[in-house]
């Protein structure tokens, strides 16, 4: 499959690719990593005249710690996030998120901003950037511009980005002590897409109740949203099974699951709750066993 | 408008005017004459197409041959050196790791990765890292095994020559 011919533009510089945007607008198409786009353009659904590759901007890439947050370049690959020593000791969750996206292929060109950009509603990125609040970093010619996650996620591949903007970075604020997290998903079992996906973070006290819990889920809604239901039936409760099954019980509440191909509506509601209720568990087990996301 | 690209391909230099839209798999297949990589699904899933670009295992139908500007492309003809199998070739033939042999060359390749990254694989390891690659006729099991005895090779020749 080819796709429909287009001019191609490879900027060196953040500024260069700003002016590149500026001068294209609707015409040109920013690529990062070019795994959700590529096949798009083969399939010819979408059609640029102009493709704007970031792949060459030095700024976009690296991860870096910034005081108690961790700072991903957009144009960071999967594959750097989930090999990188210092996410594993900062921010643990990020690393095994990355680990599962795709395959070994696709985590080597996809990036985490074109992830987050491209807001498929089964991409696995935007449950944990909703789930850990993270905000993202846009700059246009006239300045920088900071977008929460739960803000940034508006509609199937839809997001808050604005035309002349480019997505440069994601800050993710590290976990505080005592905080055990997951990412648990269902892969589709030829794209890996997640069929449901459930990023959570559970903060405990010394007695072992619940101060916080964070908990995004993608997949199932159509963009990655907070399981607010969730969140408020652990907050200040024993963080113990009889209270994780209750609060997974309520796990698609609030939330706009329909029918598609893959699952009739009620089933995709199950397998909500089902994982909510696995990602769970499995931070139960680990503050059981002290592998916690600060150490 | 078409572009100049220079992408080292098996150590070979080469320069070729392009138009953008052309994928890498094509430029290797149709302007290289390299038929080795195979096009299986065209939708980045198969993993038929895979070859290392700059070291890193890809898909070589997601990615334009102008992305490659510059890079060091290894392919599947690039495997074997001087006329003797790759340890990875002679243990999919050992093991008969193959039926009908499509998805072979990107198997192949994804194995390549494989064994830098994780020298000496768990089984869940294999699996996992293998999951860009699809075969239809094996149902993966000597696929398995070859990479496990492509691993023993490997580790046996570095061994032998004081690698580590």
């Amino acid at each position: 499959m080819f796709p429909a011919a287009f001019e191609y533009h490879r900027p060196t510089t953040l500024d260069e690719a700003l002016a590149l945007l500026d001068e294209f607008g609707d015409n040109a198409k920013l690529m990062s990593g070019g795994h959700s786009l590529i096949p798009s353009m083969k399939l010819r659904l979408i059609q640029p005249e102009h493709l704007i590759d970031l792949g060459s901007i030095d700024a976009l890439k690296g991860i870096r710690l910034e005081g108690d947050a961790v700072v991903v370049g957009a144009a960071t690959t999967h594959w750097q996030v989930e090999s990188s020593a210092e996410v594993k000791a900062a921010l643990p969750l990020l690393c095994e998120v990355a680990g599962v996206i795709a395959d070994p292929q696709v985590r080597n060109r996809g990036t985490m901003g074109g992830s987050l950009a491209n807001s498929d509603p089964a991409a696995d990125w935007p449950a944990t950037a909703v789930a850990l609040d993270a905000e993202l970093v846009c700059r246009s010619k006239s300045g920088e511009r900071l977008i929460e996650a739960s803000e940034w996620f508006q509609d199937l591949f839809a997001t808050a980005l604005m035309d002349g903007e480019i997505l440069c970075a994601i800050r993710f604020k590290r976990l505080p002590p005592r905080t055990a997290a997951t990412y648990q998903k269902l892969p589709h079992p030829a794209s890996r897409f997640a069929l449901v996906g459930v990023s959570a973070a559970v903060t405990v006290d010394e007695a072992g109740n619940c101060i916080k819990a964070r908990v995004g889920v993608t997949g199932v809604h159509k963009h990655a949203v907070h399981a607010r239901a969730v969140e408020q039936a652990l907050a200040g409760q024993p963080f113990i099974p009889d209270v994780i099954a209750s609060a997974a019980a309520v796990a698609d509440h609030g939330l706009d699951i329909g029918s598609d191909i893959h699952f009739l509506e009620e089933d995709r509601r199950e397998l909500c709750r089902a994982y909510v209720e696995r990602a769970l568990k499995q931070i139960h087990q680990r503050l059981l066993d002290g592998d916690f996301q600060s150490k | 408008m078409k572009h100049q690209v220079s992408i080292t391909v098996n150590g070979t230099p080469y320069s070729r005017d392009v138009e953008p839209r052309l994928l890498l798999v094509h430029f290797l297949r149709e302007t290289l004459h390299l038929t080795g990589t195979h096009v299986g699904c065209d939708t980045s899933q198969c993993g038929a197409c895979t070859v290392r670009m700059n070291g890193q295992a890809v898909k070589s139908c997601t990615i334009f041959a102008v992305q490659a500007n510059g890079a060091e492309v290894t392919t599947v003809e690039g495997l074997a050196q001087s006329g003797e199998l790759h340890p990875i070739q002679e243990a999919f033939h050992e093991c008969h790791g193959l039926q009908c042999g499509f998805c072979t060359p990107g198997m192949m390749m994804a194995v390549t990765q494989l064994l830098d990254r994780y020298p000496e694989p768990t089984l869940e390891q294999i699996k996992h890292q293998l999951d860009g690659n699809i075969c239809r006729c094996t149902g993966y099991h000597n696929i398995i095994s070859a990479v496990q005895a492509a691993g023993k090779k490997i580790r046996a020749r570095d061994a032998a020559t004081g690698l580590s």
